[in-house]
């Protein structure tokens, strides 16, 4: 397959759904139309889980959501297989890409030799297109890289079944059965995916979720220093920052990325007053990275002091409140 | 966040990617723009590295004083936790902390110790040994 257009995104899913559905024809997507129609934005706080003995935080829904929300609701089917073989895995993957079927796939980073050392961490929910093979290796559009790459059947099989939390064992997704995807389809699903964002961030009832859950983890912050002590509580301040900032999230927590969906909506939909919340959430975005600054501020030692922890818990009952007016007016727009 | 305003601070991403990042342009639309890195998450970044070299480093110091066994090490050192260790090697989590004893260690066999350095990506006498 010389004719593979790779397209770089901020998301891997996100990029693997706008990729696999552009190649059938479904031009109009773009990358925040994706992580808007899979309603991507969220906020959760899950206490007593521990990520790298720090605290389990995510900024965006549960992994493999947005493609399936944006394949059902476009009418796309879609064909997924897991294995408990690596040879029928293998042999699976071939026969896909030999038919010149480029494909995604769910992988572990841990073995993912194209990446710097630095981001191998056992994460499982990475994911990729392989879109053909040369020799032994596999040709591989991983959409958060700048350009194509490519994986070698070893180390193809290695990050193919990696273990642990969200083991992939050898996932492996494409659509099979693309419809007519008409305009009054695309506006129904931009309204369904803010409508479904709306109930995620204000309707949930547990106080870990949602707004609400940004507030939770604003509590904890600001005992964190009397509980584990400054050069601790540093460290999970930083392992706050990395969720919200590293590579994947397009800045601010995927905030940047989901106000761009909603000036993209405002288009689509012809509704102006979506301008103005896409505003109130690059507000929240500037904020997110107001507080990941004061928090560096505490894990490079410049700054350690209770009145500081407290700076950030501030800060972040700052952007709950922005986040949840926004959310609450986009819950009155009549949308179609 | 405006476009002008994007970090471009060298990082670990330097020679392999730069990241799409999504920015404001001088008429307020936004678009997506490239990225090397930004100073206040590479700083985040090392400070997990360098805690995971003090608890490796602190893991190697129990085996050598006959606290621990080598399995605790390795786990450190390749990022591990129970759960990651007993999807790769097919052990409960139960019996890997029994392993981590010195004691219960020095009586596993061969082929369970095998099975640790494979998983491990260390030779068997390496592994036994603790030839670190």
């Amino acid at each position: 397959m010389t004719d593979f257009k790779h397209i770089q995104t901020a998301h891997c899913e996100n990029g693997v759904t706008v990729n696999l559905l552009q190649q059938q024809g479904l031009d109009f997507l773009t990358e925040p139309l994706a992580f808007g129609i899979g309603s991507g934005l969220f906020y959760i706080h899950i206490p007593f889980l521990k990520v790298n003995a720090g605290p389990a935080i995510s900024f965006r829904s549960m992994p493999g959501a947005i493609f399936k929300r944006t394949c059902k609701v476009l009418d796309v089917k879609v064909e997924r297989k897991k294995f408990k073989s690596k040879e029928v895995a293998q042999q699976f993957l071939d026969a896909k890409v030999d038919a010149g079927i480029s494909v995604g796939c769910q992988v572990g980073v841990f073995h993912l030799n194209y990446f710097p050392k630095e981001y191998r961490f056992h994460f499982n929910a990475h994911n990729l297109i392989v879109f053909g093979r040369d020799g032994d290796d596999y040709l591989v559009s991983d959409p958060v890289m700048e350009t194509t790459t490519r994986l070698s059947r070893e180390a193809m099989e290695k990050v193919r079944f990696a273990k642990g939390a969200l083991a992939p064992k050898g996932h492996i997704y494409y659509p099979v059965n693309v419809g007519e995807v008409t305009d009054e389809m695309i506006r129904k699903a931009i309204a369904k995916g803010i409508n479904r964002n709306v109930r995620d961030m204000l309707r949930i009832p547990t106080k870990i979720a949602g707004v609400r859950g940004i507030n939770y983890t604003a509590s904890k912050v600001r005992k964190w220093r009397d509980q584990v002590g400054p050069r601790q509580g540093g460290l999970f301040l930083g392992q706050i920052v990395r969720m919200q900032e590293e590579i994947g999230t397009g800045g601010g927590g995927f905030r940047f990325l989901y106000a761009a969906f909603l000036e993209q909506a405002s288009e689509r939909l012809g509704n102006d007053k979506l301008i103005g919340i896409s505003e109130q959430i690059t507000k929240s975005g500037d904020l997110w990275r107001d507080s990941a600054l004061q928090m560096a501020g505490i894990y490079k030692g410049r700054i350690t002091e209770q009145k500081d922890f407290d700076h950030c818990a501030d800060i972040m009952n700052e952007i709950a409140a922005v986040e949840k007016q926004a959310f609450q007016e986009l819950s009155k727009i009549k949308l179609i | 966040m405006k476009k002008e305003e994007l970090p471009q601070d060298k990082s670990a991403l330097d020679n392999f990617t730069r990241e799409v990042c999504y920015v404001k342009n001088k008429d307020g639309k936004y678009v997506t723009d490239l990225s090397e890195g930004w100073e206040v998450k590479s700083v985040a970044l090392d400070n997990a590295w360098e805690e995971i070299e003090r608890r490796t480093e602190e893991a190697k110091q129990k085996v050598l004083n006959g606290e621990a066994s080598p399995v605790l090490y390795f786990l450190e050192l390749k990022l591990m936790d129970l759960p990651v260790l007993a999807g790769y090697t097919g052990f409960m989590r139960w019996q890997i902390k029994r392993h981590m004893k010195p004691s219960v260690f020095k009586k596993l066999s061969t082929k369970k110790l095998q099975n640790y350095a494979d998983v491990f990506e260390v030779s068997l006498e390496d592994f036994k040994n603790f030839n670190v």
